[in-house]
């Protein structure tokens, strides 16, 4: 019987180590150790022997059966790790092969510039407001202080309708829409299309500007200078000098052209800014009393300013675009620049 | 306004270079568009005086000119027919630098030797044209450098005047604003009255007082008409881009460079009668100078003798009446026109003048006689003539009177925020040439007569302001309180809306807002667009009532440009007429084209279709938190697919479109693949609902499907509504999992298979329970829509 053991023993430690997958594994694992298995097979004919041999023949049978199923696990455990590193071998993929789906597009740039100027202007309490397109007189120029006969008027190019309705020419008119509404005090950002019957090089048919609008009391052009400068930091995101030269719009007084210094070569002088080291960005001014006067605001408790900028112009200052043209060709290979 | 710097020195010359004057002027709100040399760099070129002019022995059209230097004589070959001994003129020297790099060298002309050459204008870059050599006016010694003698070395600061400062339209306005800003007094010519020497006048009468309010004219006979302008005055007016015509011409347009009014010569050998100046009467026809004519109407004023119209007042004179080599009796003409019967009257003719120019933006009133006699005294020196008396008529209209404008300090240091010196205050408004006052509150200043920007308060704290200088006024934070700042959930905001349509592959388009009209009718016939009074051209002349054109035009350029796959959306204003109304309704629009992703190893290549569509439609109204709300409907577009067009409904009510391109359309647009659009209204779709908890069932659900036959015609939207409705509320959820037709189907039917996924929430469902809900279901699509169950 012991001589059988040791033989089944044997027989079993080469099944094991004969055993090519975790299959194989399990049928030695059956063969030896299973409910018909011929390890258990031998526990059984223990009955057969005289009772005084049983328990340390049944010890003999057990510590084979212990070791023969440790030898199995350790097997098992083998066997599972080829498996594995076979498995993540044959699972290799070429990681540099471009994903499946459908990649992202992008805004225009203009409309980018459009939501960067907002979110700025956003975070310093001024509400987004839009207006309409198709305008009329009193909204474009009477109340904005700027009568029919106003050289100004020639300045704008106006495209009409013949109901003597027009295109808006700036987006100021929502700040008199706005203020018409009386809601005081006011802070408010109008971006949007506008149009001039002009077409060139430097000047298409339609474009983009964003309007500011603060009224409140005690409004000074030392806060409009402070907002300002700190806009135009923000937007090209360095330390830039500003300066202000009078101008003249006549929806504001007094009024002021803004000069940041050139974003291409600090102010140096280059071709961008002809030379001069300044670049032209906005316009800007005190709300002029008369355009108070027009929407039923009083100007001796109420002042204000108001500033409009090209985002064209600011696009193209920000992204480098050197063609006004591109913006509305909508070519692909141009859009997807942005 | 072209400024030569000398000149303006010679009124006021603050101790600072060109650059630094130039600065002060932009600082100041006069804009210096750039500052250009008065002649182009050339040296070596001196006085010389011709002492012999003499045929040349071999040709005919040259003279071989003996020229003294002053250092020597030279003899020098010249082709000009005006040359002529006893002449000053300008010689090259051998050596001498010429505009252009042209170098003088000795030559040999016709075998005649010829040591340097006699310029004339245009060599030197003084004029666009020459006829000859330029004969220098008398006063310099030969030998002396030509620069230095005509005072080349001088700037042109070029000045951009905002419509406001037509006071600055003349040297006098300049150097005012050059001395104030340097606190310098500013030395201006005195203008000496011309006695009369005759009687000779012209009667003037003003029928339109109001539009012209002073008349100021004078005869002047006997004119030496051979007479010409010197030297210097024809540089300064080249120097401000006038062209030197003749000495009538150029004096009156001296004097209005000089101090901003202009004037006018008429021949008076070709007047009738006496001047009226009045509204122009329908039908009348007056021919400019420039040999255009027009005719006018009561809008326009005109100046007029016996024989009708003559000139457009304040706009241009006519050529029937105007001065010529010939005159020699002169009837000069310096008048007032109201700027408001003057702004725009040009621009209607096709006009820009001078004179236009500056009476659109007011020329001082008051002023007149001083500019008629500044000419007669100008024109005499050079031409001679006998004046006859200098008269002006005025009208009940004419004022040279203002009223004090108050300034508050309190309000000057709030709208600036910055509080200036009072004495500074002062000083500022009396070099602008305002009668000061100072008041309890501030000051009271009376601006002058050619100010007519300044009427309120607003306009002295500007002028303030600019001379203090912008740049010397601080930048302060606001210290008041920012308001808390709204933020709806009640609408999806369009950034939401743009970033759902990037993330899933669009690229944003911006077209123009007008499309080209044929393009319009051909996708919206009988469709009436609001079309442009004024178009830029034929092609953008109709406004959008869609964005869907201008999508399809981005989208051709770029098939044109050999893309094969597009994806565009674009935001913005449609303008539709309905009823004489006009509505401008925001949009959002899409398209995409071509293949579902770009060319991919690992994904087969597939065009894209409705259900991409579809599915790019739903993703945008899924941001508003009820999807359910809307609905798609077949329905008819002129731009889209009959088959493959839908209608997107929310309660009811249109709010977008969706659908293949028509195949007509695709075609005439020569487009290889079939574009599939959507548009939707931006008010009408984004509400966007607010989200709320609703329990959640805690048991496990079932899964139960329905095979079904149906009729073709049966919609999807109409089994899965059938399908809830009669449901018990066990049913969470109904979705189409499958449909297909093959041959092995009755025609006219389709298979469709229904998903139901079942649920309670307060046991687990038994069979018998998910069976009686299956069971009610296909009941009601039974009896409701005759279908047929498969099993």
């Amino acid at each position: 019987m012991v001589s059988d053991l040791s033989t089944l023993v044997g027989q079993a430690e080469q099944a094991i180590a004969g055993a090519a997958s975790l299959a194989d594994l399990d049928q030695v694992r059956v063969r030896f150790l299973g409910k018909k298995g011929e390890l258990t097979g031998l526990l059984k004919q223990l009955g057969k022997l005289p009772a005084e041999e049983r328990p340390k023949a049944g010890g003999a049978i057990n510590e084979a059966k212990q070791r023969v199923a440790a030898q199995i696990d350790a097997r098992r455990s083998e066997l599972e790790a080829a498996e594995l590193a076979a498995k993540l071998e044959s699972d290799r993929v070429d990681v540099t092969l471009p994903g499946r789906g459908v990649p992202p597009g992008g805004l225009h740039p203009v409309t980018r510039t459009m939501r960067r100027i907002e979110r700025i202007f956003r975070h310093i309490g001024f509400e987004v407001q839009e207006g309409p397109e198709v305008e009329d007189e009193f909204h474009n120029f009477e109340a904005l202080n700027i009568p029919s006969h106003h050289p100004a008027r020639a300045m704008h190019d106006t495209f009409y309708f013949p109901s003597g309705m027009l295109l808006r020419t700036h987006t100021s008119p929502v700040q008199i829409r706005a203020m018409r509404e009386g809601r005081l005090p006011l802070r408010l950002i109008a971006p949007g299309r506008v149009y001039r019957c002009d077409s060139d090089l430097t000047h298409t048919p339609m474009f983009h500007q964003v309007e500011g609008l603060l009224v409140d009391e005690n409004v000074s052009f030392a806060n409009l200078k402070a907002i300002l400068h700190g806009f135009a930091q923000q937007f090209f995101e360095r330390d830039l000098r500003m300066r202000l030269r009078p101008s003249y719009f006549p929806f504001t007084e007094p009024s002021a052209e803004v000069d940041i210094e050139c974003v291409i070569c600090s102010g140096d002088g280059c071709r961008v800014c002809s030379q001069t080291g300044w670049l032209e960005i906005l316009g800007c001014g005190m709300v002029h009393p008369k355009v108070f006067g027009h929407v039923g605001i009083d100007a001796e408790q109420y002042t204000g300013y108001a500033f409009g900028m090209g985002v064209e112009r600011l696009a193209m200052l920000r992204y480098q675009v050197n063609d006004l043209r591109l913006f509305f060709e909508n070519d692909l290979a141009f859009l997807e620049q942005f | 306004m072209r400024v030569s710097e000398a000149w303006l020195r010679e009124w006021v010359d603050p101790p600072v270079a060109t650059e630094e004057l130039a600065s002060q002027l932009t600082m100041a709100g006069l804009e210096v568009g750039g500052v250009a040399p008065a002649a182009p760099p050339f040296e070596g070129v001196v006085l010389g005086r011709v002492t012999a002019a003499d045929q040349h022995p071999n040709a005919d059209k040259l003279r071989v000119c003996t020229v003294s230097l002053g250092d020597g004589e030279e003899q020098i070959v010249c082709g000009a027919s005006n040359v002529a001994a006893g002449q000053l003129v300008a010689v090259a020297r051998v050596g001498a630098k010429l505009p252009g790099g042209l170098k003088i060298r000795k030559a040999k002309l016709r075998g005649v030797e010829s040591r340097g050459m006699i310029c004339s204008g245009k060599e030197l870059g003084l004029s666009e044209e020459s006829e000859g050599i330029l004969v220098l006016p008398e006063g310099g010694e030969p030998g002396v450098d030509v620069r230095d003698y005509l005072a080349l070395d001088d700037q042109v600061i070029e000045v951009e005047l905002t419509p406001n400062r037509g006071d600055c339209l003349g040297m006098a306005g300049i150097a005012r604003e050059v001395g104030v800003i340097n606190r310098l007094d500013v030395c201006r010519p005195v203008v000496e009255p011309q006695p009369a020497q005759n009687s000779a006048r012209v009667a003037v009468s003003l029928e339109d007082g109001e539009g012209c309010p002073v008349y100021a004219g004078r005869v002047i006979r006997g004119i030496d008409n051979t007479a010409t302008t010197p030297l210097w005055m024809q540089e300064r007016l080249r120097r401000a881009g006038i062209r030197p015509i003749s000495p009538i011409v150029d004096v009156t347009q001296y004097v209005m460079l000089e101090s901003g009014q202009p004037m006018h010569g008429f021949d008076l050998n070709l007047l009738r009668g006496g001047i009226v100046v009045r509204r122009g009467r329908p039908g009348e026809k007056v021919t400019l100078l420039d040999g255009r004519e027009v005719v006018v109407d009561d809008q326009v004023l005109v100046i007029a003798d016996d024989s009708g119209a003559r000139a457009l007042a304040g706009i241009m004179g006519g050529a029937d009446s105007g001065v010529s080599n010939e005159t020699v009796d002169v009837f000069f003409e310096a008048a007032f026109f109201d700027p408001l019967v003057i702004a725009g009257r040009a621009r209607r003719f096709g006009l820009h003048t001078d004179a236009s120019f500056r009476f659109e933006r007011g020329v001082a009133p008051g002023n007149q006689l001083t500019a008629i006699e500044r000419a007669t005294g100008l024109l005499l020196d050079i031409a001679g003539g006998e004046p006859g008396p200098a008269e002006q008529v005025t009208s009940e209209a004419f004022s040279t009177r203002r009223e004090p404008v108050n300034l508050r300090r309190r309000q000057l240091h709030r709208v600036l925020g910055v509080e200036i010196d009072d004495d500074q205050v002062t000083e500022i408004l009396t070099r602008l040439e305002m009668k000061v006052r100072n008041t309890d509150r501030g000051w009271a200043a009376t601006p002058p007569a050619f100010r007519f920007d300044i009427e309120i308060e607003a306009d002295l704290v500007e002028e303030v302001a600019r001379i203090y200088g912008y740049n010397l006024i601080p930048e302060i934070d606001s210290t008041e309180q920012l308001p808390v700042m709204p933020d709806t959930e009640s609408r999806v905001p369009m950034t939401a809306v743009e970033s759902l349509l990037v993330s899933r592959g669009f690229r944003e388009a911006v077209t123009y807002s007008f499309i080209d009209p044929a393009l319009h009718e051909m996708l919206f016939p009988g469709v009436e667009g609001l079309a442009l009074s004024n178009p830029i051209s034929s092609e953008l002349s109709c406004m959008r009532t869609s964005l869907l054109p201008g999508l399809l035009h981005a989208l051709k350029q770029n098939v044109s440009r050999q893309r094969d796959r597009v994806r565009l959306f674009e935001s913005g204003l449609r303008y539709v007429l309905q009823d004489n109304d006009l509505k401008q309704e925001k949009c959002v629009a899409g398209l995409i084209y071509g293949d579902i992703a770009p060319e991919q190893w690992a994904q087969r290549a597939r065009e894209v279709d409705f259900f991409d569509l579809k599915g790019e439609v739903e993703a945008l109204l899924a941001l508003t938190g009820e999807p359910e709300r809307f609905r798609f409907e077949p329905a008819a577009h002129p731009v889209l697919h009959p088959g493959q067009a839908a209608a997107i409904l929310r309660d009811g009510e249109t709010v977008g479109w969706a659908g293949a391109l028509h195949p007509a359309h695709q075609r005439v647009l020569d487009l290889p693949k079939t574009p599939f659009l959507f548009e939707i209204l931006v008010q009408g779709v984004f509400r966007a609902k607010m989200p709320g908890y609703g329990e959640i069932s805690r048991f496990p659900s079932v899964r139960r499907d329905i095979s079904l036959f149906v009729e073709e015609s049966i919609s999807a939207a109409t089994l899965l509504e059938c399908a809830r409705q009669h449901a018990p509320k066990v049913l969470r959820q109904v979705f189409v999992f499958d449909v297909y037709r093959d041959s092995g189907i009755d025609s006219g039917l389709k298979s469709v298979a229904l998903g139901l996924i079942l649920q309670d929430y307060c046991s687990t469902l038994t069979d018998g329970e998910a069976d009686a809900t299956v069971d009610a279901v296909k009941a009601a699509l039974i009896e409701d829509l005759k279908v047929k169950i498969r099993d």
